[in-house]
């Protein structure tokens, strides 16, 4: 049996000062997160934030890679360590990532836990935006938008990390994931006005289905900043390595829909059960998966013919319903407590539904499918004014879809669908999920901030008096749960009690 | 692709079908058209003045 899909998700996040010709994107990341931790310092919850503590780099191996060693010529990425680097009280790190903030979700137990703390890391970077505002000119604004691209071919990411067992041949891992990750576009595509492609201008592509399509030129590899491929191999599993992987997922898009955010990590935590079960039992990888990949984003038709290496052809959706019908079949014999039983269930559900209403009536997924939702309000502004594809006014609808100022947000008025409950998210603004070693890491920020000077994944160092710095190792992301340690936290009243009884 | 089908065919009975979902089906629709209407009303006062020139602005450095 899979071991359980404990996934994360990291947004970075556009960003730019209002009222500034030239502002330094770096600088203005730096005062928005720092705005949030002292504002909450400031209204005297500096234990909701642990100002304090920092992130531990100790364990930090993003040059590793998942197929042993990479090809010369690879770039691998680089750590900044100098750069504003928060952890927060629900498990979650916020930090200065290059040219943009970014937040990584808590680790979480299932797609339903991903789409709340997800929705918790948008109201972290609203607040964000409104505590900045005392640190800046009265005609300045910082404004955020969760997008993957500037239009200008300029792009950030959106990964997911799925944990996987380590015996899980990576070869395998490549030849199966491919071919959804090519595909799921359809339905977790955020949407593009024009076109960010050599070449190509808006008379070839005025919309497509992902914001990140036009990036990708690679099958496999390491980058994530050049080169982007489809899989991407770095092996850092934050976790124990000689049991775990940690797949880091770089090809998909930021989405607004909180159904599309739920399909996306909930159909492939499935998919890569069934990779890791050996149940899969598929080859569909196309002939050309770059060309295969952009082909399906250009075309919102979603009809387009992908040939594949094995001499057939099939569509995106057919793909998807391929995929569909094995996991079917793989939950009705294995059952899906790997991805958590119930939320598994509804995944399927849904993921059937919004195939068959891709496949039969497209504009009735507009309410759960980020391109969709954006299409109508872009080609119905486009009709109504007369338009041309290229003229700038669809761009600026297409690119405040994601502004995430309330009030200025169109994802927010396009009659999206919601399933995070408001007020499980404003608690996930501040709590951990019950269901990971997150819940370890926030509950003990929140009760002894004083007491921990770092804090990563895999790890939480306190400094206790006296005694040398003590490290905790949480290398099963499972443990720590609030079933494992909640009595044993409640029951501790100083970081001292807890290390006594951990033993530690 | 079978087995979907058959799938379908095990759902409710078709009379129920068609006297739930046609006229649902209309009436949302017209529902939808009206709401898109009232949407790209609101659009007009929500979108950003001078759209091109923000739009132009609007440069983001490569990350991950």
């Amino acid at each position: 049996m899979a071991v359980s899909k404990i996934v994360g998700v990291e947004t970075e996040f556009g960003i730019f000062v209002r009222g500034r010709t030239e502002s330094n994107p770096i600088a203005a990341s730096s005062i928005l997160i720092n705005a949030y931790v002292q504002e909450l310092v400031r209204s005297g919850h500096a234990a909701r934030a642990a100002p304090r503590v920092g992130w531990d780099f100790e364990d930090e191996m993003p040059h590793n890679d998942a197929r042993g060693a990479a090809p010369a010529g690879a770039h691998p990425p680089e750590i900044e360590t100098h750069l504003v680097n928060a952890v927060l009280t629900n498990g979650a790190r916020y930090y200065v990532d290059h040219a943009h903030p970014e937040c990584s979700t808590p680790e979480c137990a299932d797609a339903a836990e991903i789409v709340t703390w997800d929705r918790a890391a948008e109201e972290i970077l609203r607040r964000s935006m409104v505590a900045a505002r005392s640190l800046l000119a009265p005609d300045e604004e910082i404004v955020v938008h969760k997008n993957n691209s500037d239009g200008k071919g300029n792009s950030y990411g959106c990964h997911e990390n799925y944990l996987l067992a380590r015996s899980v041949p990576f070869g395998r891992i490549v030849r199966q994931i491919t071919p959804f990750f090519i595909s799921r576009q359809v339905f977790c595509g955020s949407g593009k006005v024009g076109t960010e492609a050599p070449g190509l201008t808006a008379a070839d592509v005025p919309f497509q289905v992902s914001q990140r399509a036009d990036f990708f030129e690679e099958e496999v590899g390491l980058e994530t900043t050049l080169k982007r491929p489809i899989v991407n191999t770095r092996d850092e599993p934050h976790a124990d390595a000689q049991k775990y992987r940690r797949l880091h997922v770089i090809i998909g898009d930021a989405n607004m829909s909180e159904v599309a955010t739920y399909l996306k990590v909930g159909t492939t935590a499935i998919v890569l059960a069934m990779i890791e079960d050996d149940e899969l039992g598929l080859d569909l990888m196309p002939a050309a998966p770059i060309a295969a990949l952009r082909a399906v984003s250009n075309d919102i038709s979603m009809t387009v013919p992908i040939e594949l290496a094995n001499g057939s052809t099939i569509t995106a959706l057919g793909l998807q319903w391929e995929y569909h019908e094995r996991a079917r079949k793989y939950a009705e014999a294995h059952g899906l407590g790997c991805v958590g039983e119930d939320v598994g269930t509804d995944v399927l559900a849904r993921w059937e539904d919004v195939l068959t209403r891709l496949e039969t009536d497209p504009m009735s997924a507009a309410s759960t499918v980020d391109w969709l939702a954006k299409y109508r309000l872009v080609d119905g502004y486009r009709e109504r004014h007369g338009l041309g594809w290229d003229d700038g006014r669809l761009a600026a609808i297409g690119l405040q879809y994601h502004d995430l100022r309330a009030d200025k947000c169109l994802a927010l008025r396009a009659g999206l669908e919601t399933i995070a409950d408001p007020a499980a998210v404003e608690r996930a603004v501040t709590d951990p999920p019950p269901s990971t070693r997150a819940y370890f890491r926030g509950r003990c920020l929140q009760k002894w901030p004083e007491s921990i000077v770092a804090a990563n994944w895999d790890s939480l160092v306190f400094d206790v008096g006296g005694d040398p710095l003590r490290r905790v190792p949480m290398l099963e992301p499972s443990r720590g749960t609030e079933e494992h340690v909640g009595t044993l936290i409640d029951e501790c009243e100083t970081a001292a009690d807890l290390l006594d009884r951990l033993g530690s | 692709m079978a087995e979907r089908e058959q799938k379908k065919k095990s759902a409710p009975p078709r009379e129920e079908e068609v006297v739930d979902e046609v006229p649902a089906t209309s009436e949302s629709g017209e529902k939808i058209k009206a709401e898109l209407d009232d949407l790209l009303d609101e659009i007009d006062d929500v979108l950003e003045q001078n759209a091109e020139d923000f739009v132009k602005s609007y440069i983001q450095k490569g990350g991950e």
